[in-house]
């Protein structure tokens, strides 16, 4: 199962372990970590999953869609070039050991 | 309520409220026991996707769970899940006291300091003639979806009742997967609840271009049997004689609050829903509600009593719920907000539209995108946003913070809503 690692706001990393498609934002609530508030649970409709992905995985993960990009710029915390919604981003073997960090304020 | 002793928890419903209110009292740090009952097997799962990606297949009831299993336990959760309070005792009735205790179907005796209802709601069932016949169907529970899912790909005509939210994203779904699809909606136009003629018009218009066939003003006499098999429906019988086949039967048309338990404590209910203050407090000090089964005041801030069936408020009013719990007494005032995927159109509303006296379309209904602003003397009261999430978003931010959008400026979709919030 493809890793993946959370930085949270104040620095702490927790590292998980994804079932292959659950998304980024799936595997952090499910396990219960906070800074993830997730309200639409997944529908692409709230903006309150966003992360920035670690620059050394921002090619592999790719960039969003028009839909995410529109929902990222309404996003709580301003957006960076690396910034996702974690709910559109499907773990896979090829994102293992993907890093990202949780935006410091989602809604 | 005062939090002086409270040292368990009960909180009945394992939904959306009931999960939250469960991970909230965790999070503002109480210790004591939480034991939530849900009366479905399932470990407590998102329903919204039931409609769409499950149905589609891109969820499973795995992706559907809120937490997984260690979850609970790292929380020291206690769940009793496919169980139902039947009897509750509550002798205390001041605040200062403690005490209850909750008997289960199952029979296991749970005592409780404080309760939590979070019961959810249920399908408003249709009873006409044929309604017993197998596949009319409803959709709320992973049972019934999976009800749904079991008789979907045999099925080529599917009538689906009511032209509300789970009726049409379910009849988007059956329109993409190439079935014949009929939504017999009562009253004169979609989602009439809802949104504004513009807005139903449109969604009309959009589910006909996306192949399903609409009927307004829909007058259903009874369910036929299939000729192939008695015990199945074959068809809808509309009043005027004329037969619309039908495999499956989705009846889409409301829910119902589950008052079961609040009626065992003789709790004041509003329009068939339990009523709450600002503070997710019932009629009896020792127990909080939240969610669907709730009348509440409204949360913008406005007069009068709403109930909201809606992730939404089932989240944030469970939030004040766990805290009126600890005796956090934090007011729940947040922005309704809703979201509704029917096949490639994103529906966004934020904000409560009752009470309307303008209304500013932006953008093109004619191509799948445009919004329409609700307003009362001058000030922006609510959006319908159709796959324009800039201006959803705009709208939410705006009136979360309490702001305006002048109406006339709005009218202008070449210019960014976000760039006119005023104070």
């Amino acid at each position: 199962m493809p890793q993946v690692t959370y930085i949270l706001p104040g620095g702490t990393e927790t590292t998980l372990e994804a079932r292959d498609g659950d998304s980024v934002m799936e595997t952090a609530v499910k396990n219960g970590i906070r800074g993830i508030v997730a309200e639409c649970g997944g529908a692409c409709s709230c903006a309150t999953c966003h992360v920035f992905v670690a620059d050394e995985f921002a090619d592999v993960v790719g960039g969003p869609g028009d839909l995410e990009d529109d929902m990222l710029d309404g996003a709580a915390c301003d957006r960076r070039e690396t910034s996702r919604l974690s709910c559109q981003i499907k773990m896979c073997a090829d994102f293992d050991g993907l890093r990202v960090e949780i935006a410091p304020k989602q809604i | 309520m005062a939090s002086a002793n409270i040292a368990k928890i009960l909180i009945v419903g394992a939904g959306q409220a009931g999960m939250q209110i469960a991970d909230s009292l965790r999070e503002n740090g109480y210790s004591g026991q939480i034991t939530m009952v849900g009366d479905e097997n399932a470990l407590p799962y998102q329903r919204p996707p039931l409609s769409k990606a499950y149905l589609y297949g891109d969820a499973d009831e795995e992706s559907l769970q809120f937490r997984n299993h260690r979850f609970y336990q790292d929380n020291n959760i206690e769940l009793i899940l496919g169980d139902a309070v039947v009897d509750v005792d509550i002798s205390a009735t001041d605040e200062s006291s403690v005490g209850g205790v909750a008997t289960t179907a199952s029979g296991k005796r749970l005592d409780f300091d404080r309760m939590a209802l979070a019961p959810g709601s249920t399908p408003r069932k249709l009873a006409i003639p044929g309604s017993e016949l197998d596949g009319v169907l409803y959709m709320r529970s992973i049972a019934d979806a999976q009800a749904l899912k079991a008789r979907w790909e045999n099925a080529k005509n599917v009538v689906v009742i009511g032209g509300g939210f789970i009726g049409l994203e379910v009849a988007a779904v059956a329109a993409k997967a190439r079935k014949n699809v009929t939504v017999l909606e009562g009253a004169d136009r979609m989602m009439a609840r809802a949104v504004c003629p513009i807005t139903s018009q449109y969604f009309k218009d959009a589910h006909e271009r996306r192949g399903a066939k609409i009927v307004l003003n829909a007058r259903i006499a009874s369910f036929a049997p299939s000729p192939n098999n008695s015990s199945a429906v074959g068809a809808v019988t509309m009043e005027d004689g004329t037969d619309i086949p039908a495999d499956i039967v989705m009846v889409g048309i409301g829910v119902v609050a589950r008052t079961e338990v609040a009626n065992l404590l003789g709790l004041e209910l509003a329009n068939g829903a339990i009523l709450v203050n600002e503070f997710a407090q019932t009629s009896n000090p020792l127990v909080v509600a939240a969610g669907d089964a709730v009348m509440l005041p409204n949360p913008t801030g406005a007069d009068g009593l709403v109930r909201l069936e809606s992730v939404q408020n089932a989240v944030d009013q469970a939030k004040a719920a766990a805290k009126t719990l600890m005796g956090l007494e934090e007011s729940y005032r947040a922005l309704p907000w809703f979201w509704s995927d029917q096949a490639d159109i994103k529906l966004q509303i934020a904000g409560l539209s009752t009470g309307y006296d303008q209304t500013v379309v932006r953008g093109e209904p004619d191509h799948d995108a445009f919004s329409v602003l609700y307003y009362k003397n001058g000030r922006l009261l609510a959006i319908d946003a159709i796959n324009q999430v800039s201006d959803f978003m705009a709208v939410r931010r705006c009136l979360t913070a309490g702001q305006n959008i002048d109406a006339e400026a709005a009218a202008d979709s070449s210019v960014a809503l976000k760039t006119l919030i005023t104070a």
